[in-house]
């Protein structure tokens, strides 16, 4: 396996885990996230999922260090990440829930800033690997075209394709698998399962994939109006007696009696 | 209260974004591409309409010299009037100005597209400073370009005042005498407080640019709104900066 990564021309990767201390977040003193804390162990697969709205992709913003928290701290590898030069240490990247791709530039070219501008190699290596990342995605024939002239799938496709060329130890998805077809979506969980297999990439996915959640994650977090309802394996979550839990997982279509008519609907 | 909070804010923003930029001049050369790449963009959206304006700006003062100096059969001094107006104040403020329309407005609509859509966020993820390759590069292409632009608009409003001088029928001055004028009263000197000047308005409304551009956030309207605020702030800062500048240049 090793051997094999060193033949592809891998640079060296770690396993880093990460944890979320007593976070929380407010925006204007509404309060976003409560009191969050959880860790995800090196190389872990670790799931967040949660109802729309929940403050999930606020949580992702933080972990990769973009705004600062209201309360808490976030520690990657050990390192606080709120500290500037954490995050020069660190080698991860964030798949942005609406791609943040390059607007002004070509497909391939959000694909390889990141190696040119940190000059990792050489323009031959370069152009393969960004190849391979296209393909691994079936967007080879895409390389040219601007994100203005893509589909949202196919957006969200090279968005994952740019962490990918990235190398990272430690990769954030924000809904990686919406707005894309079953078998792309199942290409995807792939790609995240090999990740781990192969390099030892520790993956936090937000998602409300349940595919994704229950077939590769190792554990699954359960976020609800902010607040952290359950943190266990698939199969326990599965299984949870949590009402709440247990609709949001398998929520009954009912259209006799429809839920957004029924009293207790919003809370 | 708030107002001057505000301001003080901005200010003490621009002053941080220019050194943040400037602490990545040693990755400029890497970086040339992009450079060029600037510098070609601030000439081709500006040098047309600068040479424009100036050309008209020229003839205008030729004219309007002509006019008052004739009842004292003054004609001579044209040139001189047009020269050293052109080239202590009305190149630099012009080029100025047109930049902030041209570049400024274009720089701050793309930062600020980029921040609101998140493609500043996704550069500090892949650890690429938004200040080092959106910045940087601005800010010496516009140093790199603001002299090249001031003495063009001189040499053309020069042209379109000799143009005039010579063919309206109540100057008719020879084009030898005019340019004799320009070569006798516009000294060096001149010239260079003009360059000097440009160069610090062309800085600051790039700087400014790029300031209120990576600052946004919200929406589309927004995007607009800093638009709007980044040439307002622009031609506040040329007019007040004109003032300071030439009085400060005239002690030395
Ligand atoms: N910059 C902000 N300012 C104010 N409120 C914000 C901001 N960003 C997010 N919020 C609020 O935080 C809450 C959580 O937002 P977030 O984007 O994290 O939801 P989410 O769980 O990712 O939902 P979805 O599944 O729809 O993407 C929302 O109520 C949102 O209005
Ligand atoms: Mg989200």
């Amino acid at each position: 396996m090793n051997q094999n990564a060193v033949e592809n021309g891998e640079r060296q990767r770690s396993s880093i885990g990460l944890k979320i201390e007593n976070f929380s977040k407010s925006y204007d003193l509404v309060p976003v996230l409560n009191n969050i804390s959880l860790e995800v162990n090196p190389g872990e697969i670790f799931v967040i999922m949660g109802p729309s709205g929940s403050g999930k992709s606020v949580l992702l913003k933080h972990v990769a260090g973009l705004e600062t928290p209201t309360n808490g701290r976030i520690i990657i590898d050990g390192k606080d990440i709120a500290q500037p030069r954490t995050r020069r240490e660190l080698s991860m990247a964030l798949v942005f829930q609406a791609g943040a791709l390059f607007n002004s530039m070509s497909v391939f070219d959000n694909l390889a800033l990141y190696p040119r501008e940190h000059r990792l190699y050489d323009r031959a290596t370069l152009r393969q690997k960004v190849m391979r990342a296209l393909e691994t995605l079936s967007l080879q024939d895409a390389a040219k075209k601007h994100p203005s002239q893509l589909s949202g799938g196919m957006r969200k496709r090279v968005a994952i394709a740019r962490a990918l060329v990235m190398e990272p130890e430690l990769i954030l998805y924000d809904e990686p698998t919406s707005e894309l077809d079953p078998t792309m979506a199942a290409t995807i969980i792939e790609v995240i399962a090999d990740l781990r297999e192969e390099f030892g990439v520790t993956s936090l996915v937000v998602s409300h994939d349940r595919d994704l959640a229950l077939t590769i994650a190792d554990r699954v977090a359960i976020l609800m109006h902010g607040d952290l309802l359950e943190v266990d394996t698939p199969a326990n979550i599965k299984r949870s007696e949590n009402p709440k839990v247990k609709d949001f997982l398998n929520p009954v279509i009912d259209i006799k009696n429809p839920r957004f008519k029924k009293k207790d609907y919003s809370s | 209260m708030k107002q001057i909070n505000n301001i003080l804010e901005h200010f003490g923003g621009v002053l941080i974004l220019c050194v943040r930029s400037f602490a990545y001049l040693p990755s400029l050369p890497l970086q040339w591409r992009r450079l060029i790449e600037q510098c070609f963009l601030i000439g081709y959206t500006t040098f047309p309409i600068v040479a424009i304006l100036s050309f008209f700006i020229g003839s205008v003062l030729a004219l309007q010299a002509g006019y008052s100096l004739q009842a004292v059969a003054g004609q001579d001094f044209i040139g001189a009037l047009v020269g050293l107006s052109l080239a202590r104040e009305l190149a630099p403020v012009m080029t100025a100005i047109l930049l902030a329309g041209r570049v400024g407005s274009a720089i701050s609509a793309e930062l600020a597209t980029m921040k609101v859509y998140q493609e500043v966020d996704a550069l500090v993820t892949m650890n690429i400073p938004p200040e080092r390759i959106l910045v940087l590069p601005r800010l010496v292409a516009i140093l790199l370009m603001m002299p090249v632009l001031t003495i063009s608009a001189n040499l053309i409003g020069w042209l379109g005042g000799a143009i005039i001088a010579q063919n309206i029928e109540f100057i008719q001055l020879d084009q030898r005498i005019y340019f004799q004028g320009i070569q006798n009263f516009v000294k060096f000197r001149d010239i260079l407080d003009g360059l000097i000047k440009a160069e610090i308005f062309g800085f600051f409304v790039i700087l400014v640019s790029c300031h209120v551009g990576l600052r946004t956030t919200g929406g589309p309207r927004e995007i607009g709104a800093s638009v709007t605020r980044a040439v307002v702030i622009s031609l506040i800062l040329i007019l007040v900066l004109d003032y300071f500048v030439t009085s400060a240049l005239m002690k030395f």
